[in-house]
């Protein structure tokens, strides 16, 4: 019967497949438009903006503080917004990164409690949900509070939850779920008989996650943390509720005054100087916009450049 | 090569005849299947070096191994065949403990090293006394020289320096027969190497913390023919050294270097006996359809 019935079955199947080629055409037609449209209007975006930008950009403007001013060139360059954008992108990535990575290796290596896993998993993905803005007023609150008002610069006993560190403190959580799944996707995608070829040398666990695994994964540790820099660096609603509105870098008194200190950072100048913003100078914003991308652009680059070379070299299943 | 010749077992009468073997069966002139598979001559001393005593071990509810009662010894490479699913991974992997692993594994019996009981021992201790080589080539993501020297060093520390190792490193990579070859750039990424060339190097890896049983789980089923015979050669030359415990689906191969054969079936231990009366003249029915059946 089963011998019988093969030669049928077959030719069945190849009589729906030729009567579904045209709806097949028909949808991959539809496919290559929506990809190519996508790019198109992606391309478009970045070229528009780069033109733009470029066009805008005078050396003066990296070495030159804002300042306030009635004419475009009075009131200076965007120095102090990109030190704060590298200022507080290394900030919370210094909280982001060891948090994400230690939650990550955790989840993928060792997971138990399960129940405890499973609630740092969901945590974890309600992180990632979460819009922004909603981190932002979070951080208002929070950093309002008398506690942690020594994180803050005070004015005059009146604690305005504004710094460098609040702001880092609530962008390392719009960060932390992309270290973690990437970090995780990382270690998971390694055999699990590589594990054991390092056990079956007598080495411990935690040998061989800090040897074999973390390194194996590095590819994608990288990716998690460039794609985690990618998103606070371009953050804005955090940066305007929690950094403060001073453009220029204003250090508060005493220890480590910086990152207690407000400042500003890219996108807050882009936001402040837009069309539609308080100071009104599009030709800053497009100069400061061209910037912020070209960074976010390197990183990229940066990030694809290291995880293609690491792909490569990787084991069977 | 031992290739050429016609495996015995072809020449096996059918059940109920006395078994007929045509080729000289033991140490014999080199021209029949049996001694020109051999590699070399068996080993002059044998000595005990681990016991498995009526050992069962089951995951879940599921048995995969039922009651197996086996010796291992210095000086003999032991292979382990048998169809798929009958348990060999398995009593492989319990043998350093490697099955705790898994969670879902139970393991009844016992199983001595040099007599003491294996479940007293740390399993990091263990596991540098009885190593293991995949199926699958895996080098870690480093340096060739690292991937050797991380076994010698103290768990996750990168002390003590290169120069102190060197010695060792070089000692395993010559005992796993990659020496020569990679001996220009130990600082190439292992990963890089070719996968017999990986497979060795997993071997010296397992050969540098100087254990005294090596276990290898299908070593060469990844590999080209070539490669394949180097690692043979290397199996036949280590059993002087550690006992060698060997995996195999390829019974021409388990022919070729084992001095003692171990059938499973099913997770039992069907027989188990020297290669030359398992191969030539099995004992038991299923060995015998079994061998028949793989090699026809
Ligand atoms: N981790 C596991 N969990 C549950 N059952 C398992 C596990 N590993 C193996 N088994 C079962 O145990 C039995 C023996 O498996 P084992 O891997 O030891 O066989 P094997 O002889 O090595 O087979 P092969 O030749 O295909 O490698 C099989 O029936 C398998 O389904
Ligand atoms: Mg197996």
């Amino acid at each position: 019967m089963a011998v019988a019935q093969t030669p049928t079955a077959r030719r069945s199947a190849r009589d729906s497949s030729s009567s579904w080629r045209w709806t097949d055409r028909l949808g991959l037609a539809f496919a290559w438009f929506l990809g190519l449209l996508f790019l198109v209007v992606t391309v478009g975006i970045v070229i528009y903006l780069m033109v733009q930008g470029i066009r805008f950009v005078k050396p003066e403007y990296f070495v030159t503080s804002p300042s306030a001013g009635f004419s475009e060139s009075e009131t200076g360059g965007f120095l102090d917004p990109l030190i704060g954008t590298l200022q507080v992108t290394a900030m919370a990535m210094a909280i982001a990164f060891p948090v994400g990575l230690g939650v990550g290796v955790w989840l993928s290596e060792y997971g138990r409690p399960t129940w405890l896993a499973r609630l740092t998993e969901s945590t974890v993905e309600m992180l990632a949900g979460t819009p922004s803005i909603v981190f932002a007023l979070f951080g208002v609150l929070l950093f309002q509070s008398p506690v942690l008002a020594a994180f803050s610069q005070k004015n005059e006993g009146i604690v305005f939850g504004r710094s460098f560190f609040a702001a880092a403190a609530m962008l390392s959580l719009i960060a932390l779920p992309l270290v973690v799944a990437n970090v995780r996707e990382g270690l998971q995608a390694i055999p699990g008989h590589v594990r054991e070829a390092s056990y079956a040398v007598g080495k411990t666990k935690w040998a061989t996650t800090r040897r074999v695994l973390l390194p194996a994964a590095r590819p994608s540790v990288v990716t998690g943390a460039m794609l985690g820099v990618g998103r606070v660096v371009g953050d804005t609603a955090v940066i305007i509720l929690l950094l403060g509105a001073t453009l220029r870098i204003n250090p508060a008194e005493g220890f480590l005054g910086e990152a207690r200190g407000t400042g500003s950072t890219l996108t807050s100048f882009v936001f402040q100087n837009a069309p539609t913003g308080e100071a009104n100078q599009p030709e800053k914003a497009y100069a400061a916009a061209f910037v912020l991308l070209s960074l976010v652009l390197v990183l990229n680059v940066v990030m694809d450049f290291v995880v293609r070379r690491g792909r490569r070299l990787t084991w069977g299943s | 090569m031992g290739f050429l010749s016609p495996p015995p077992v072809r020449t096996l009468p059918l059940t109920g005849e006395e078994p007929k073997v045509v080729v000289p069966n033991g140490n014999g002139n080199g021209n029949g299947f049996v001694s020109a598979g051999r590699k070399v001559a068996p080993s002059s001393l044998a000595i005990d070096r681990m016991a498995v005593e009526d050992l069962s071990i089951a995951y879940g509810s599921k048995v995969a191994v039922d009651s197996v009662s086996l010796p291992i010894r210095q000086g003999e490479v032991l292979a382990l065949i048998g169809p798929s699913g009958c348990g060999k991974t398995t009593l492989l992997r319990s043998l350093n403990r490697l099955t705790e692993l898994t969670k879902t594994a139970s393991l009844k019996g016992r199983i001595t090293l040099d007599g003491d009981d294996i479940a007293g021992f740390e399993p990091t201790s263990l596991r540098r006394r009885v190593t293991m080589v995949f199926q699958q080539p895996n080098p870690f993501p480093m340096s060739v020289f690292d991937n050797v020297a991380f076994v010698l060093r103290e768990q996750a520390s990168r002390r003590p320096r290169k120069r102190d190792l060197k010695g060792q490193v070089e000692s395993a990579l010559r005992r796993a027969g990659l020496w020569e070859e990679v001996k220009g750039d130990l600082a190439h990424p292992a990963l890089r190497l070719s996968g017999g060339q990986q497979q060795r190097l997993c071997i010296a890896r397992a050969l540098a913390a100087n254990p005294e049983v090596l276990l290898l789980d299908e070593p060469c089923s990844a590999l080209d023919p070539q490669s394949t015979k180097v690692i043979e050669d290397l199996i036949v030359q280590l059993r002087e050294e550690v006992a060698v415990v060997i995996v195999t689906h390829n019974l021409q191969q388990a022919h070729r270097i084992a001095d003692y054969v171990a059938f499973m079936y099913l997770g039992e231990l069907v027989e188990y006996g020297p290669a030359e009366q398992l191969f030539g003249a099995p004992r038991q029915e299923r060995t015998r359809e079994y061998i028949s059946g793989a090699f026809g």
